[in-house]
């Protein structure tokens, strides 16, 4: 309605020939984030369209986090793109190697806006800069996986501190049956915890080349590293009983599932903790833990997940100028905090945290225990291993995992055999991208 | 007999080019589009392409799983074919026999035509889900016997119902009113003759119908080529183990999702390549049977 009515007086202004100075430049952001996600967006956008009066923001959600980037894309090729687009983890390769995007990095130091790019945590800050270290994107809705578990039948089961091993996590299961839990956990198979966070976690490479940050000719090795134990033990949960498969498929998720009381645990993103908080019935006591480790191997970081804000090419000055003043309004501590009380994500930067946690943000429900997010990203220093995943055809090659999971979990070949085939049919994918970008490498 | 016809030809060019435009701009140029692109490999984000002549269609005819997605489609287009075609005729003939309420039936059949697949796939989610839905009756009375989430063969019976069902309207609307075309004077005087009502339907309102019969097999075969996208989508992804990656949901699931889009157009090459296929056998073969008059 304001938008509206600054830009009828400024077309009636420039009708009698006054210069129309104060002439806001508008420019538009495209957004994969639905719901009650998707308005929290649109509430950023109102905020710093009231903020200041030199820029004005329009935000257009996409309905996911796939449409937002394939509509980009479509856009792009038809010069009707957004200047800004919110895109998910997997789905950057292409865009990384197209060279049509303006580095945040370059951009905010064009434009002369201080960002302390040292502050951000460097479990986020290697997922979305250069091999040099700048920052492509800006990250925005940032999180990490943790298991949820309910209390009281961990409780009833004699347990209790929530176990941080695997070996610590079978031994509960057991506990939990012999207490009467009929379901100790609800599983849906997920390659961003069962693979790519497990790997990271343990300091196992996915890929060759660093996983795949050193070059394009990158080999998948998931079917050769301890993954493989890993997933022949939940093959093996799933046929004693000790874990359930629930599903969005199913009508059941592992959410549901949890908060119905039916499970005593699923693994998850901590940006679902918002929505355990909203959902959950009156009394139910539950709470987070980092997500396991084999005995016999240090921990190391897990990396980000969720998806970072890409400024792309073929823009004008003014717009550029606008979009650098949109992302340094996100990135401000107030802002950050604003966007995680009503979400469950995590703030990104180390002295968001620092003043989050000295007002107290973690002591109560509904906020405590989202910092053993933050523990988790932050256990060590990225490692070669730990910095994240960059392969192209990701999503594809993450299809392949799940189709393969699939057949192995309902007894159709073998865990190895699968994980076997996923790679092997991984690895073409990737030959695949390579042949498409012959002679480039990831900036 | 004179025939009527313009002596300009340009003004019949001026009367059809609007028609033709809009067919060149939405089929004729995408289709080229497509064409182009499975003889190279394309960059999405547009950088340029490299030509590789036969190389995306050799990566899919050679892959294994592929076959077993034409396998499924195949499966999914026969079943729901039939299933679709048998249910809209029991109803029409029904609707057709003015049994009571026939008025409130012919409406309420052809109501689900207007539901949009996606709306679809959801609903039949519930319906056919094994722990809450209608078919958790089956796993009440023998427990684990239906899981279309990790049993491939169930999955695709699940959406080839869900298909069929959607498709049940349509082929109603077509049934009713050939049967409601064919003179009431054959039919009444086969009853003189002391034909039955099963009698009749065999001898002489089934083969009156061929040429409508000939026309909805044309179309739900090729439609549940093409359209089982939105179901198969909501209801089970193409899951499990790629028990329900048909085609179709294939194309999607690589260009759109997966960013191929040079696989993406090889595959809806080979797709339009089987369906006209598809439609010349039977029109080559089945039509040979129909007899229009």
């Amino acid at each position: 309605m304001t938008q509206m009515h600054v830009g009828l007086l400024a077309a009636t202004v420039s009708m009698f020939g006054v210069a129309a100075a104060a002439q806001p430049v508008t420019f538009e952001y495209w957004y994969g984030l639905t719901g009650d996600l998707g308005e929290a967006v649109l509430a950023t956008c109102d905020r710093f369209n009231a903020s200041q009066s030199d820029y004005v923001i329009t935000c257009v959600g996409q309905d996911s986090y796939d449409a937002a980037v394939q509509n980009t894309i479509a856009a792009f090729r038809a010069n009707q793109h957004p200047t800004i687009v919110q895109s998910f983890d997997a789905g950057t390769a292409d865009l990384m190697l197209s060279g049509e995007f303006y580095a945040v990095h370059q951009m905010m130091e064009d434009y002369g806006i201080e960002i302390d790019w040292s502050d951000y945590f460097p479990g986020i800050a290697n997922y979305y800069s250069s091999s040099t270290g700048e920052f492509f994107s800006m990250p925005f809705n940032s999180s990490t996986p943790v298991y949820y578990y309910n209390v009281d039948m961990l409780a009833a089961a004699g347990i209790t501190e929530a176990p941080l091993t695997w070996e610590g996590m079978e031994a509960a299961f057991v506990a939990l049956k012999e207490s009467g839990q009929e379901c100790p956990m609800a599983y849906a198979p997920s390659t961003w915890i069962d693979l790519e966070q497990f790997s990271m976690v343990h300091n196992v490479p996915v890929a060759t080349n660093n996983n795949g940050y050193d070059g394009l000719d990158t080999e998948l090795l998931f079917n050769t590293t301890l993954h493989v134990r890993h997933m022949e033990n939940i093959k093996r949960w799933l046929d004693e009983g000790m874990i359930y498969l629930r599903t969005a498929q199913s009508g059941l998720s592992a959410r549901d599932s949890f908060v119905q009381g039916e499970c005593a645990i699923f693994f998850s993103s901590i940006a679902d903790h918002a929505t355990v908080g909203k959902i959950a019935p009156e009394g139910l006591a539950w709470d987070v833990q980092m997500i396991p480790t084999y005995e016999g191997f240090e921990r190391t970081n897990s990396v980000v997940g969720g998806a970072s804000l890409w400024v792309l090419s073929g823009k004008t000055e003014e717009e550029y100028r606008a979009a650098a003043a949109y992302l340094a309004f996100l990135a401000s501590t107030d802002e950050q905090r604003d966007w995680l009380t009503v979400t469950g994500y995590i703030p990104v930067t180390n002295s968001a945290f620092e003043t989050l946690t000295a007002e107290g943000f973690y002591d109560e429900a509904p906020f405590a225990g989202r910092e053993i997010a933050i523990a988790s990203l932050t256990w060590t220093e990225p490692t070669e291993l730990t910095r994240g995943i960059r392969l192209g055809g990701f999503i594809q090659i993450r299809a392949e995992w799940v189709a393969e999971m699939e057949a192995a979990l309902s007894g159709q070949k073998s865990v190895q055999e699968a994980l076997d085939t996923a790679a092997q049919r991984g690895n073409a994918i990737l030959a695949r991208f390579a042949q498409t970008y012959a002679g480039q490498t990831f900036p | 007999m004179r025939k009527a016809y313009f002596k300009t030809n340009w003004l019949a060019f001026a009367l059809v080019a609007p028609q033709l435009l809009i067919i060149f701009v939405f089929f004729y140029w995408p289709s080229a589009q497509a064409v182009y692109w499975a003889f190279t490999l394309e960059q999405p984000w547009g950088g340029g392409n490299t030509w590789v002549g036969f190389q995306n269609f050799q990566n899919v005819l050679t892959d294994a799983y592929y076959w077993l997605s034409v396998r499924a489609s195949v499966l999914f287009a026969i079943g729901s074919t039939v299933l679709a075609m048998g249910m809209a005729l029991i109803l029409a003939l029904f609707a057709d026999r003015q049994l009571r309420g026939y008025r409130v039936w012919r409406i309420a059949v052809i109501w689900p035509y207007a539901i949009a697949a996606p709306a679809v796939g959801l609903s039949f989610r519930f319906v056919f889900n094994p722990n809450a839905g209608l078919f958790s009756y089956i796993n009440t009375i023998f427990p684990g016997l239906w899981d279309p989430t990790s049993t491939g063969w169930q999955a695709l019976v699940m959406v080839i119902i869900a298909g069929a069902w959607k498709l049940v309207s349509y082929n109603f609307i077509f049934f009713l009113a050939a049967l409601q075309s064919i003179p009431r004077s054959l039919t009444e005087a086969a009853a003189m003759d002391g034909a039955r009502v099963m009698r009749r339907m065999w001898d002489i309102q089934l083969p009156l119908m061929a040429p409508t019969f000939f026309f909805i097999l044309v179309i739900n075969i090729t439609d549940s080529f093409t359209d089982s996208f939105g179901i198969v989508d909501t209801l089970t992804g193409g899951g499990p183990a790629r028990a329900t990656d048909l085609m179709v949901y294939r194309i999607y699931s690589d260009g759109f999702r997966g960013f191929d889009y040079s696989g993406a157009a090889a595959q809806s090459i080979i797709l339009m390549l089987l369906v006209i296929a598809l439609t010349f056998v039977q029109f080559r073969y089945v039509e040979r049977r129909v007899h229009y008059t």
